[in-house]
């Protein structure tokens, strides 16, 4: 089964995207996009996994020991930090869209084009 | 755009996503089988090179370190945007005539809840204080940090009082500690310049790995970068509470 976690990152990416495109609830779209980049932090963690190995603080392990990748841990910390600002940043517009339109269903920002 | 057309746009979209993700899964080393040389390198250097024992650290406050001075900025941007999209509008006032009552969904916590928050903003504290400072050590640093010290005065808020978070952790309080923070980051990365004529270079004293103040700048960057999320953070959270709980439709 050494393809699993990329199975359940995949399936995360479809069900976040699916989240996005059947909201009726902006609030929920954007959660919907953290589940999206949840998928991300599994394929970067499933990559730079290595079978037996240990993770990367050599406090007090063996100097032979083998380690896991640290370059995608570095990744996903970065991803993290990404994802809170973004999600901050799109709430803050939900926030807006719902004073102007009133409602925070999608499909009632038509009137965006005024 | 209404919900049918998104909907007709996916079922359309879907197969084509899903060739496109199965061949870019079909790419992808076996799990348990990476073989990147970069981390390999990484792990083997930093520890005698660096003096650090959390790898991790090392590469986000050594290797990558300009990478996470952009990081940083994101940070600090989109704060910056979330303060300005939620601001006082001109049809807006704030209400701030209730201060002392705490109206707020939490004013009616029970003691039980107010004593276990106002036990939890030192533990908070000296988690964060602990995990900032021992970034370069064990698993933790700037990032992780300062998030866990931002969630001390949240703790305030549960308590019901969240005109005292206010005044402990004004708007302007906040916005300074998230600037000095990013001043900071970026001013040390000067010193790497002036002292070893690399932007970001690490031109400490390296002292011994696995010590408290060990891995050269390590520590001092993982202080900026802590002292710059708690603000950053806080100051979302403070920005978003205002607007569900000051401010008001209408002008005065």
């Amino acid at each position: 089964m050494s393809f699993l976690p990329y199975v359940v990152a995949a399936w995360l990416f479809v069900v976040g995207l699916w989240g996005v495109v059947s909201s009726q609830n902006l609030v929920r779209t954007v959660l919907s996009l953290t589940v999206v980049q949840s998928s991300t932090y599994l394929v970067l963690l499933g990559v730079g996994y290595r079978s037996g190995a240990q993770a990367p603080i050599v406090a007090d392990i063996p100097a032979s020991s083998r380690l896991v990748d640290p370059v995608v841990q570095v990744l996903v910390l970065t991803d993290v930090v990404i994802e809170a600002t973004v999600t901050a940043l799109l709430l803050a517009l939900v926030v807006q869209a719902h004073k102007r339109f009133g409602s925070v269903d999608p499909a009632d920002l038509r009137t965006l084009r005024d | 755009m209404s919900r049918r057309f998104r909907l007709g746009l996916f079922a359309l979209a879907g197969p084509g996503l899903a060739v496109v993700l199965l061949l870019g899964m079909h790419g992808l080393p076996a799990f348990g089988h990476f073989r990147g040389l970069y981390g390999v390198l990484a792990n083997r250097l930093e520890p005698p090179l660096r003096h650090a024992t959390d790898i991790v650290t090392a590469l986000n406050f050594d290797l990558r370190a300009f990478d996470t001075l952009g990081e940083e900025f994101i940070l600090f941007g989109s704060v910056s945007g979330v303060a300005l999209l939620l601001r006082q509008l001109r049809d807006e006032h704030k209400d701030e005539r209730n201060r002392d009552v705490a109206d707020h969904r939490f004013a009616d916590a029970s003691d039980a809840l107010r004593v276990t928050s106002l036990i939890l903003i030192p533990l908070a504290f000296a988690l964060g204080a602990y995990v900032v400072v021992h970034g370069q050590l064990t698993p933790g640093g700037g990032f992780q940090g300062g998030v866990v010290l931002a969630a001390g005065p949240i703790a305030i808020l549960l308590a019901g009082r969240y005109f005292a978070l206010k005044a402990l952790a004004p708007a302007w309080a906040l916005e300074a500690l998230d600037s000095i923070g990013a001043g900071a980051y970026a001013l040390i990365g000067l010193g790497g310049l002036i002292f070893a004529s690399v932007y970001l270079q690490n031109f400490l004293p390296l002292g011994t790995p696995g010590k408290l103040l060990s891995a050269g700048t390590m520590p001092l960057n993982s202080l900026a970068v802590g002292i710059e999320v708690t603000g950053a953070f806080l100051l979302t959270w403070t920005e978003f509470l205002d607007q569900a709980l000051i401010v008001e439709r209408g002008a005065r």
